[in-house]
């Protein structure tokens, strides 16, 4: 299994033993457009899957994002909180959003791997 | 691509809502508004029919100017903002997509015998604004950088017949050109060819009126809010604050003299959230008003929204709370606009 997995709301999740790193994908920064404002979770809070763990807002609008499973938050970017255009620039790198202790890594096996989403995304053209 | 008023309108270019935006204050950038309404109304009557739907001074109108004026109900509401030209024997309307359907039906429904309405269906609208709009122009319209503010010019581009106005809805110097629509597509392409200018979508369209302090219709006035609400009170003339004798004069009147009870004001956040519309607004936990527009303004580089708040709470530096997803955020009552407007002045 590749270390990375992708949610239909275009979260990418990259495991790194015990911990996962969450952030959205390329497809989602270019939907956004220019970000302008980064709200993330606070360090300890247990986040829940499907629920929303971050807001991210460009200038035309803002976006929830949700964590894609079960795990508390152990880090944040706070390079986002500054600059906040890295999401745009690096979105599944330096744009990174929060990182995760790892709970039930069932849940990732209901995420979608690269080539399944690279196939959704081409079908929203 | 995304509806507004009854079209497809591009959210953005290439390059992106910011880079569009910061292009426009800094160069020039071309908007496809056709979507908007052109009216003409024709014959003598046509002065005291307008007057009788607005509270504008049309008849202090002089020929070959242009002026900013709404349509208003019998509550002093506003039923369309609108751009109205004096020509020798007409007068030239511009008003909203999404009202225009409505806006002609209740022009027609009040013009006396002997005023034709003309609904130019076969006309586009294109507006160059920016600061080298004028030096663009200049190139195909010997003179044109020399006209005044608010003023309406007959043109000929590369052959065509057009009219412009040196007007538009971003606080910068700029032009609206109403051209043949069978020639819209031969006039954006001449004037994107300048190496000033770029394409801009809807997106910086509305970040930059927003930044102006510029109400965008349906958002920020409506058919519940009166000029004088919403500081619109500069586009009443003396005369016309006096004689009244337009739709809910009686309204507008008293609000002038008693002052209203609510103002639209300028809102600047103090965090890097951006407040939109529909937020609401509070001091104290007490709600005093909601936001209309709000966003991120690019040039300003910070949010920038604007709304209403009671008329006690309407001073400028009255610390406030924004009701951001549940949170308040801090935020102040400011002065608009956000950016200064830098219109032409022929000194």
């Amino acid at each position: 299994m590749a270390n990375i997995r992708f949610t239909n709301d275009h979260e990418w999740i990259r495991v790194e033993g015990d911990t996962a790193v969450i952030g959205i994908t390329d497809y989602a920064q270019q939907q956004l457009g220019d970000v302008v404002f980064v709200e993330l979770p606070e360090v300890g809070r247990a986040l829940e899957r499907g629920k929303d763990a971050a807001v991210v807002e460009s200038v035309k609008a803002a976006s929830e994002v949700y964590a894609p499973i079960d795990g508390q938050v152990i880090e944040i970017n706070t390079l986002l909180l500054d600059q906040p255009a890295t999401v745009n620039s690096d979105p599944q790198g330096a744009g990174w959003f929060f990182k995760v202790k790892l709970g039930d890594t069932a849940q990732l096996e209901a995420l979608l791997d690269e080539t399944a989403y690279n196939n959704m995304i081409q079908e929203l053209g | 691509m995304v509806p507004f008023g009854g079209y497809a309108m591009p959210v953005q270019y290439q390059t992106g809502i910011l880079s569009e935006h910061l292009h426009t204050r800094r160069s020039a950038g071309l908007f496809d508004v056709s979507h908007m309404g052109q009216v003409r109304l024709i014959g003598d009557g046509a002065i005291a029919a307008v007057e009788r739907l607005v509270p504008g001074d049309i008849q202090a109108l002089k020929p070959g100017r242009v002026r900013y004026t709404m349509l208003t109900n019998d509550q002093g509401g506003i039923i369309d903002d609108l751009m109205v030209a004096r020509r020798e024997k007409e007068l030239a309307l511009v008003v909203n997509a999404g009202t225009k359907d409505n806006d002609i039906a209740h022009i027609a429904a009040h013009l006396p015998a002997g005023v034709e309405l003309i609904y130019e269906q076969q006309r586009a609208l294109l507006a160059l604004q920016g600061p080298l709009a004028a030096a663009v122009l200049e190139r195909h319209i010997p003179g044109i950088a020399k006209v005044a503010f608010m003023t309406e010019t007959a043109a000929k581009l590369a052959g065509i017949e057009i009219t412009l106005t040196r007007s538009g809805y971003t606080g910068e110097d700029g032009f609206e050109l109403s051209v043949p629509a069978s020639r819209a597509d031969e006039v954006a392409r001449l004037l994107l060819a300048a190496s000033e200018v770029l394409p801009i979508g809807l997106g910086a369209r509305d970040s930059l009126r927003l930044e102006a302090g510029l109400c965008l219709y349906g958002h920020d006035i409506d058919e519940t809010t009166t000029p004088i609400e919403a500081g619109l009170i500069w586009t009443i003339s003396k005369r016309r604050r006096a004689e009244g004798g337009f739709p809910g004069d009686a309204v507008i009147q008293k609000q002038i003299a008693q002052g209203p009870g609510r103002h639209r004001v300028g809102i600047q956040p103090e965090g890097r959230a951006p407040a939109r519309e529909g937020v609401e607004i509070q001091i104290g936990g007490q709600t005093i008003g909601k936001i209309t527009s709000g966003g991120f303004g690019p040039s300003a580089d910070r949010p920038v929204a604007m709304g209403y708040v009671d008329a006690a709470k309407a001073i400028t530096g009255t610390a406030i709370d924004l009701i951001v997803r549940g949170k308040p955020m801090p935020a102040r009552i400011v002065a608009m606009p956000f950016v200064p407007h830098s219109y032409f002045k022929n000194i």
